[in-house]
């Protein structure tokens, strides 16, 4: 909890504690913990002179952040127009059974968070799926058991 | 380098810059746009630095990594200068051939070599057909450029359009050059820059900010991620100039925080150019002063309109307001705020190095210079294309694109994102241009050209694209927050099948409320994915709701899977890939699906071998008895 603090001290300063950097400081907080912990946004509206219902205003409208825990693994399937055509949808039920997880979700034991995502702008190699930035172009049922043990 | 203080210091700058470059230098220049990332440019690149290293060739080979060079289907690509040798899908395993044959001995690769229909290899780039129809003004400098290197983009004549403007022309003067041009906005909608910029100087109060929209939302649409990521100092420069037009020292990139590597590549090259004086104060000794921030968004389509974009800026919820007074006039902190989209301001330079006129001659009547595309789908070549505006859909599709693969047919082009429609094969020799498509229910938007085959489901596309909206509608007004969501549930009832015939109707009746009613353009156009797909293929809609059938064999509740009992060779392949064994069958028996239990994952049409095609998919009619198990193969 201290360390959400400093943590959040530390970003606040580095935008100079300006309001209208809220979404920015925000960005920060969830690229360092992978989500938004209660007690740094909490800091983030004292320093920043925002009330708190307002905080929760921006992170509850924006995707990139999360207000609860991710899992290590970040797996991100494409469903952008040119993946949807090429068989998005039938991919994301491989992996979602493959998971055991909805998007959106995390798995129990914090090994993998699933979501979708509009466009990662590679169509070329559409449908694809994205784990922890690594790139994987339509892969097959095997494939996924691999991609999977792979993750600790 | 230290700061440049006149138009002259830049050109000795350039000159400098020249002058040490042996224009006949081996340079091996490697694609690491989004797309060749995937396929693995990082190991290629560093495959090649090694193999070079290992070959005492150090000093004698420039190795540069580049933006995207636009045709990713065929990624990674390498092109090999001063010859502009091309290689297509190369793999780190090739670099010691590609080290060895073409930068020691001279000689080409040939299996790395584009091949043509007829089997006739291509060796230099502008050759191969896919680059050969484009005429790449604004994007073509990608493959030249380190996009963390200003240097190589002065090298090239970068900064040379503002130094004119600064030190030759006035504000106005500038001004009417670019409303000469009559440039477009490149983000959708088409509104003349000119126009809009001089909006935001007449606009009452000191201060006014000019904005970069690189909030790139639609979804299979990637070109203004390109270009920030590899050329940033383009669409800098013309924003700067945009600035001195406008009498603007402030400015905002916004960019999408899903786009890192675009954001790392704009900080480096705004503190290249505050270093080189091109950005500051009293650039380049002119006294006129711009700085400009960047701003990451968070993730939500609505944010890049306007005034959403704006409000974000300040730290808030990024969602739209009435427009009764418009951004240009009271925007950020209800300052005046020029915004235009990320291809716009990178055009601005090309118009002020050749003039109006230059670029009035490119394109159609109303609709001037080029347009980036991004050409994914069912489509051969998928990348990144420019081509001057009034091009046909056939000749970017077809000349360009390489046409469908597989032998598939040809069903539909979709373009303008969320906020377009479907184009049919009646109008592909359809000049592309703002009006054009918009006179057949389409749009320009912002530059997706999505290829679909005889495989896609129309209706299944509007609910696609209504799905998208729907969880993108940022919910300030009734109707796009409802209706979005009632047409949504029409679509979803004549998917699975549930429909009865009132719900044409309704198709037909809430588009009109939401193109009346909606607050912003995310709700007024939402309905165009519906009605482009009712206008062209209304039959679709009529045969899922009155046969229960989908012509293509998309929808899920509409279809099933079958196993042809004459094709089967039982070769055991969809029997054991079956995720829920709802396949039976054996060694040399017949193999039949269980309808119960299939769950229509299209895992065994997936794996069937296309030499036997036993596996097909039924839609509106009664799936056929099997044969009795223990059938055997009858093998002839």
């Amino acid at each position: 909890m201290v360390q959400d603090v400093a943590q959040t001290d530390e970003i606040i300063d580095k935008y100079k504690g300006d309001k209208s950097s809220l979404i920015q400081v925000l960005l920060d907080i969830q690229h360092e913990n992978r989500w938004l912990p209660r007690d740094a946004l909490m800091r983030a509206s004292q320093r920043l002179g925002i009330p708190l219902s307002q905080i929760y205003h921006v992170a509850t409208f924006y995707k990139a952040f999360s207000l609860m825990p991710r899992g290590r693994h970040s797996v991100s399937v494409c469903l952008g127009t040119a993946c949807q055509v090429r068989g998005a949808p039938r991919l994301l039920d491989k992996v979602t059974e493959k998971l055991e997880i909805e998007p959106g979700e995390t798995s129990e034991d914090m090994r993998f968070s699933l979501e979708t995502v509009n466009c990662l702008g590679c169509c070329a190699l559409g449908p694809v799926m994205v784990v922890d930035g690594e790139y994987h172009s339509s892969p097959s049922r095997k494939e996924l058991d691999v991609i999977a043990d792979a993750c600790e | 380098m230290g700061r440049l203080n006149s138009a002259a210091e830049l050109e000795k700058l350039r000159e400098e810059i020249l002058t040490k470059r042996d224009p006949n230098k081996p340079c091996v220049t490697i694609c690491s746009g989004t797309g060749c990332h995937a396929y693995g440019s990082e190991k290629v690149a560093e495959a090649f630095v090694e193999n070079i290293k290992s070959n005492g060739l150090q000093d004698k080979v420039d190795i540069r990594r580049t933006g995207c060079h636009g045709f990713c289907e065929k990624g990674t690509l390498v092109v090999i200068f001063p010859e502009e040798i091309c290689y297509l899908r190369v793999r780190p395993d090739d670099i010691p051939e590609i080290v060895s044959t073409t930068l020691i001995e001279k000689k080409v690769v040939d299996r790395l070599l584009y091949e043509d229909d007829d089997g006739q290899k291509i060796t230099h780039e502008s050759e191969i057909p896919f680059y050969k129809h484009q005429s790449r003004m604004i994007f073509g400098n990608n493959r030249l450029i380190d996009p963390t290197n200003i240097e190589d983009y002065i090298a090239l004549g970068g900064y040379a359009a503002l130094s004119k403007a600064l030190s030759e022309m006035t504000p106005e003067g500038v001004m009417e050059e670019v409303k000469e041009a009559n440039l477009r906005g490149r983000g959708g909608g088409g509104f003349p820059a000119g126009v809009k910029w001089e909006t935001t100087r007449d606009a009452p109060g000191e201060r006014k900010y000019v904005i970069v929209n690189a909030d790139e939302g639609d979804p299979g649409a990637y070109m203004d991620r390109s270009l920030l990521e590899g050329n940033p100092h383009s669409v800098l420069e013309g924003l700067i100039i945009g600035a001195y037009a406008i009498g603007s020292h402030e400015g905002y990139i916004y960019v999408r925080q899903e786009y890192p590597l675009a954001v790392e590549n704009l900080n480096i090259a705004l503190k290249q150019a505050r270093e080189l004086g091109l950005l500051g104060s009293d650039i380049l000794g002119s006294g006129f002063n711009f700085d400009v921030k960047i701003h990451r968004g968070a993730g939500a389509f609505v944010s890049g309109e306007s005034s959403a974009l704006m409000t974000a800026i300040e730290g808030r919820v990024g969602e739209p307001r009435p427009k009764y007074i418009r951004t240009a006039v009271s925007g950020v902190w209800d300052r005046p705020s020029n915004l235009n989209n990320v291809e716009t301001w990178a055009n601005v330079p090309l118009i002020i190095n050749n003039g109006a006129r230059w670029f009035a001659d490119i394109g159609t009547e109303g609709s001037k210079g080029t347009k980036i595309f991004s050409l994914v789908g069912k489509v051969k070549n998928t990348g990144l294309v420019e081509v001057p505006m009034g091009m046909t859909l056939r000749e970017v599709i077809y000349d360009i694109g390489g046409g469908i693969p597989g032998g598939k047919k040809f069903k539909a082009v979709q373009t303008g994102g969320p906020s377009g429609g479907v184009i049919p094969e009646k109008f592909l020799d359809l000049p592309v241009d703002f009006d054009e498509l918009t006179k057949v229910g389409s749009m320009m938007g912002s530059g997706g050209m999505i290829v679909m085959d005889e495989d896609t489901c129309m209706v299944d596309v509007a609910r696609y694209f209504i799905n998208f909206l729907a969880g993108e509608s940022c919910g300030k007004c009734v109707p796009c927050r409802e209706g979005i969501h009632q047409m949504l549930k029409v679509l979803n009832r004549i998917c699975e099948g549930e429909s009865g015939d009132e719900d044409l109707e309704l198709l037909d009746e809430i588009p009109e409320v939401l193109g009346d009613a909606a607050l912003c353009a995310l709700g007024q156009t939402a309905c165009n994915p519906v009605l482009s797909t009712l206008r062209y293929f209304r039959d679709e809609y009529e045969a899922h709701i009155m046969k229960r059938q989908c012509p293509a064999g998309v929808c899920k509740a509409l279809i099933n899977y079958y196993i042809e009992p004459e094709k089967c060779q039982a070769c055991m392949i969809c029997l054991r890939n079956c995720p829920v064994g709802a396949i039976d069958g054996g060694k040399n028996l017949i193999h039949t699906i269980d309808q119960e239990k299939c769950t229509k994952c299209g895992t065994c049409l997936e794996v069937c071998p296309t030499r036997f095609g036993a596996v097909i998919v039924l839609s509106g009619v009664e799936v056929p008895e099997p044969v009795p198990q223990g059938t055997e193969v009858a093998r002839g």
